[in-house]
């Protein structure tokens, strides 16, 4: 097929105790999008890993061909070398760093040895353009967005001339808006040549944006796709993923809601580096039992921010508030305390902090709930090892036995066991700030029942997401949140997207 | 919903022995015996050879009774610097103030029962409390102002040796005789002429049964939990490895001259690091050690208190450093000017080889100890060849280099830690791999009997080692056996009496 670019014959990769990839096969034409899709742990991250060289060849058994030869590379440099070049699931920028920096960081520009700051910074000022993005080049990583770190990425990937760019789960970590601004990035991309695969588990994207579609499941390819105009959509896609049909997105819950029995009020906190700015201004709201609460906003509006100054004053420096349980005030000015009144949160960065990656399974699952398996200090090695399996098997963490590290597993069952180990401490009130991001639709189903299953006990639960379809789909009531004010409250049955959008835009309407 | 006991306890089967080698190879069944990794016995298989080489290259000069107590008492203080500086350098962090701190520790005891005229228990007490006071001093600037370890313990390391100049105006003071005897003495001799000291012979008993009983039991455990055990000759097997071991350990040490028996300073430290070891593996104190070196925003999230571990680590690290100090003042039976000096660097050595990661989260207590013991070993070694201090540094520093390099690339090829895992072998953890993989399919506790016969072997130990010596005197050697075995019968009737008793408690015989 001379309009391939490249093409992965019978891929099979093993780790020990696990099969990722069985005879994958997969070809991409030449100047295309080419989704793929699959469920967690269905070895997406792996063949993109075999394809870049960061499992080498002679570690994987199969062929890849890229421009009709033969290619075997030894390792990330020898795949950038032929113009493959792969974004991580994890972005892979250093923070203290300029953007010039980070671009040219490992293909600096030099000149007789010594790098050319000047011609540096002349590029960097073009490759930003293509990417649409209008930002200091000399500014530090740190004080971008999310959303500007990975056209960033993008723009880093470009300027090693690039004929194949690989993004794992690009937009997971993104806001609807700077998603839709990443795609027309690609599609732009595109129409410059530049062939791209992407792994997305956001299905609607993958609908609008991709030409071809690979799905594979537990490490097999099921299908390919060719998307001539609305022949796919994501049902389709689904079906491909899981086997079967998946009637609705949402698991039918019908709320029992109790009494309220959290309640923040005139909650302020003041950024920790920079004074005078609020991060938390005068926010007041509450939670009844067996209720799901959701908290929308754009990214850097202070949800994260409000959920962690909560939780045992995490973040920012408290000027004032007070917060109720039961109607009584209390303090919760440490972690412990939190965990201790029945609060949890579960981060929205599982790498930076949700999880150590040097621990193994059971160890992260009962890392914060210890003392449920302990006796003054002392841990029970057979309640710990019944806990964990407990959560694994209720999770549905894919992982061959609880004794494996968690940075073996996939960013989606890495997220489940980050879910697990909050779960674990029987919270009274689960905060989950992004609990589904990077996780596949299936999964995605799994959380949200367990959602319900946690509400239906009576507990409460404060989700924060930039989902606004799942915030409609699965909370009874909804908060919006806008430059650290809450500016708004609706039931969930009576709010729509564009009334949200509003209310998380517009500071008038509050 | 409760974490405890989702694993239903299968009804035992009292059982006669069974198992048998039947059709495995011999090599897998290696793999059984030693549980698991063959690479994880690098370091002890190490320590083994060194100390053949040695024994071997200077005419049997290394194994002999005077030597082995000698390396024992000229290094216990190390390791048990190593131990502290594991806790230290798992948190992330580094002590380079030990030798110091030992040394001001020593002065201070000294002082305080020539001037004060304390006795000597309260000058010790005195040493431990100076010592706790200097670690809360150097735990305070690293948790509470956030000075990193590094330089705190730089200052404390010249901090505390002008002190100890200052305290000490370069004088000599004796030591006690009670002080003497913790860093130089012996166990007591006593009862019938056995040929070896009785005291190391019961230690050795008891450390067999205690052995014994362990695996026993995590068998038992096992079996409850609703797992799968290895095959019964592989533990059989293992004791008996365990067992022959031990007997000449305790032959070695128990046979020199009159008076000798193993050493106070070895017992102190083989007590240390079982209670160390416990600590960390067994406590949520040492979870937190772990967390909060692997990934410390998570750990604090996750309700480990940062500084109350790095405190913690930082205090026990100085008490630690004042046991050393009034163990090495009682053996150098009087302070001296370069007490203490270049300490650090040592216990740090040992730390490293023993497979502890510089960016913390990684290590174990046994790994250190014997990671020091290797270090110790070839410094004797070396010694006894007549090799010069200057070469014995060459070759030291060469040998910290290729041991950690070689680590990091054993952990490179997906391998854990060469004896990360090595401290297991009676630990929970071994319970656990052995729930999940389920070695070999045998539900079968077996007799308690086997446990008894393979205590059997214990005096095999000893009675090869015997023969083998011809330089020993053919009559005392008569004399000994027939005490040894007289002894073992003694201890197999207190053993059958274990077994019952648990046997009762965990109603497998039933
Ligand atoms: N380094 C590794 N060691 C052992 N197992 C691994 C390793 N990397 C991946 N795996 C296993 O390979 C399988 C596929 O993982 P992979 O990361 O490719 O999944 P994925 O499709 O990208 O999932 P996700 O959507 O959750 O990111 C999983 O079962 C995972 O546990
Ligand atoms: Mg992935």
């Amino acid at each position: 097929m001379s309009g391939a670019i490249l093409e992965m014959v019978g891929i099979t990769k093993d780790f020990p105790g696990v099969r990722a990839l069985d005879d994958v096969t997969m070809t991409v034409r030449r100047g295309e999008i080419h989704a793929i899709c699959g469920e967690n742990g269905a070895g997406k991250s792996t063949l993109m890993k075999v394809l870049s060289g960061v499992h080498p060849h002679g570690t994987y058994e199969g062929r890849i061909v890229f421009d009709g030869e033969d290619v075997q590379f030894t390792g990330i440099k020898s795949s950038e070398h032929v113009g493959i070049v792969i974004i991580h699931q994890e972005l892979a920028l250093i923070p203290e760093l300029s953007v010039t920096e980070n671009i040219f960081l490992g293909n600096e520009v030099v000149n007789h040895g010594v790098i050319d700051w000047v011609e540096a910074r002349e590029r960097a000022v073009r490759l930003l353009g293509r990417v649409g993005l209008e930002v200091d080049p000399d500014g530090p990583i740190k004080n971008l967005g999310v959303g500007q770190q990975q056209l960033v990425e993008i723009a880093k990937a470009l300027s090693k001339d690039v004929r194949l760019l690989i993004l794992d789960e690009p937009t997971s970590a993104l806001n609807e808006e700077d998603s839709e601004n990443l795609l027309s990035i690609l599609r732009q991309l595109k129409t410059q040549g530049l062939t791209s695969i992407m792994i997305s588990h956001k299905l609607n994207e993958i609908a609008a944006i991709a030409d071809s579609i690979t799905i594979i499941r537990d490490g097999h390819t099921i299908e390919s796709l060719h998307v001539v105009a609305g022949n796919v959509n994501e049902d389709r896609i689904i079906r491909g993923m899981v086997g079967r049909a998946l009637d609705s997105r949402f698991p039918d819950h019908t709320p029992k809601i109790g009494e309220k029995f959290f309640e923040v009020r005139d909650w302020t906190v003041e950024h920790p580096q920079i004074p005078g700015r609020l991060v938390c201004n005068h926010s007041s709201f509450y939670v009844r039992r067996g209720e799901i609460v959701g908290f929308a906003g754009l990214m850097g509006a202070g949800r994260t921010e409000l959920a962690r100054s909560i939780f045992g004053r995490t973040y920012g420096t408290y000027l004032g508030g007070q917060i109720l349980l039961d109607g009584r005030e209390v303090q919760i000015p440490n972690v412990q305390a939190a965990i201790a009144r029945g609060i949890s949160y579960v981060p929205e960065d599982r790498k930076v902090l949700g999880l150590n990656l040097l621990d193994n399974v059971k160890d992260t699952i009962v890392s914060a709930g210890i003392r449920r398996i302990s006796r003054r200090t002392v841990i029970d090695p057979e309640a710990e090892i019944a806990a964990a399996e407990e959560y694994r098997k209720a999770m549905n963490i894919k992982s061959a036995s609880i004794n494996v590290g968690v940075s073996t597993l996939s960013g989606g069952n890495q997220q489940k066991v980050v879910l697990a180990k909050w779960m674990f401490t029987q919270p009274s009130l689960a905060i989950l700030d992004e609990p589904t991001r990077g996780i596949d639709v299936g999964a995605k189903y799994e959380i949200y029942g367990l959602i319900n299953r946690l509400a239906d006990e009576g507990k409460g639960v404060i989700m924060i997401s930039s989902e606004l379809p799942e915030l409609l789909g699965v909370c009874d009531r909804i908060y919006t949140v806008f430059e650290g004010r809450i500016t708004g409250e609706m039931s969930a049955a009576e709010a729509t997207q564009e009334s949200l959008m509003r209310l998380m835009t517009d500071t008038a309407a509050a | 919903m409760t974490a405890t006991k989702v694993i239903e306890a299968e009804p035992g089967k009292a059982g006669a022995p069974a198992g048998g080698a039947s059709g495995s190879s011999v090599g897998a069944g290696l793999k059984q015996v030693l549980g698991g990794n063959l690479r994880q016995y690098g370091m002890l298989g190490a320590l083994i050879l060194v100390a053949l080489f040695f024994e071997f290259a200077s005419g049997g000069k290394m194994l002999t009774p005077s030597n082995a107590q000698n390396i024992l008492n000229g290094n216990s203080y190390v390791l048990i610097l190593a131990i502290g500086m594991l806790f230290v350098i798992i948190t992330g962090q580094i002590d380079l103030s030990v030798g110091s701190v030992a040394a001001v520790v020593g002065i201070c005891t000294a002082l305080s029962i020539n001037f004060w005229n304390f006795p000597w228990w309260l000058g010790i007490l005195f040493g431990l409390f100076v010592g706790v006071v200097i670690g809360m001093w150097q735990g305070s600037w690293l948790a509470f102002v956030g000075v990193p370890g590094f330089i705190t313990t730089l200052a404390g390391m010249m901090l505390f040796r002008g002190l100890y100049q200052y305290v000490g105006k370069a004088s000599a003071n004796p030591a006690p005789p009670e002080i003497r005897f913790i860093g130089g003495g012996y166990l007591p001799e006593w009862g019938p002429n056995t040929g070896l000291n009785n005291s190391t012979l019961v230690l050795g008993i008891a450390a067999m049964a205690v052995l014994i009983f362990l695996d026993f039991r995590r068998r038992a455990r096992v079996i409850k939990a609703g797992g799968t055990p290895p095959a019964l000759w592989v533990a059989i097997v293992r004791l008996a490895v365990t067992a022959v071991a031990l007997g000449y350990i305790t032959w070695l040490f128990g046979s020199g001259r009159p008076g000798t028996s193993f050493p106070v300073t070895g017992l102190i430290l083989v007590v240390l690091a079982l209670v160390y070891n416990f600590i960390a593996t067994r406590t949520t104190i040492g979870r937190g050690v772990y967390a909060v070196g692997g990934n410390k925003a998570a750990a604090a999230l996750t309700g480990v208190s940062v500084k109350k571990i790095y405190f913690l680590a930082m205090t026990n690290m100085a008490f630690l450093a004042a046991v050393a100090g009034v163990m090495y003042f009682g053996r150098a039976t009087s302070t001296g000017p370069s007490d203490g000096v270049g300490w650090e660097l040592d216990a740090i050595a040992a730390v490293f080889i023993g497979g502890a990661a510089v960016s913390g989260g990684i290590g174990t207590v046994t790994g250190s100890v014997i990671g020091g013991l290797v270090m110790a070993v070839l410094n004797n070694g070396l010694y006894l060849m007549g090799v010069g201090s200057d070469m014995t540094q060459i070759i030291k520093g060469l040998v910290l280099l290729i041991a950690v390099a070689f680590d990091l690339y054993s952990k490179s090829q997906g391998k854990p830690s060469i004896i990360a895992t090595l401290a297991r072998g009676f630990t929970p953890k071994v319970v656990e791999a052995e729930l999940q993989a389920g070695v070999v399919p045998n539900r079968d506790l077996g007799n308690p009997l086997w446990g008894v016969l393979s205590f059997l072997l214990f005096p095999v130990g000893i009675v090869l080692w015997l023969t083998w010596r011809t330089d020993r005197p053919n009559s005392a050697k008569q004399a000994r056996s027939g005490v040894i075995a007289a002894l073992v019968v003694g201890a197999l009737a207190g053993m059958i009496a274990i077994f019952y008793a648990l046997a009762q408690t965990t109603g497998l015989f039933s």
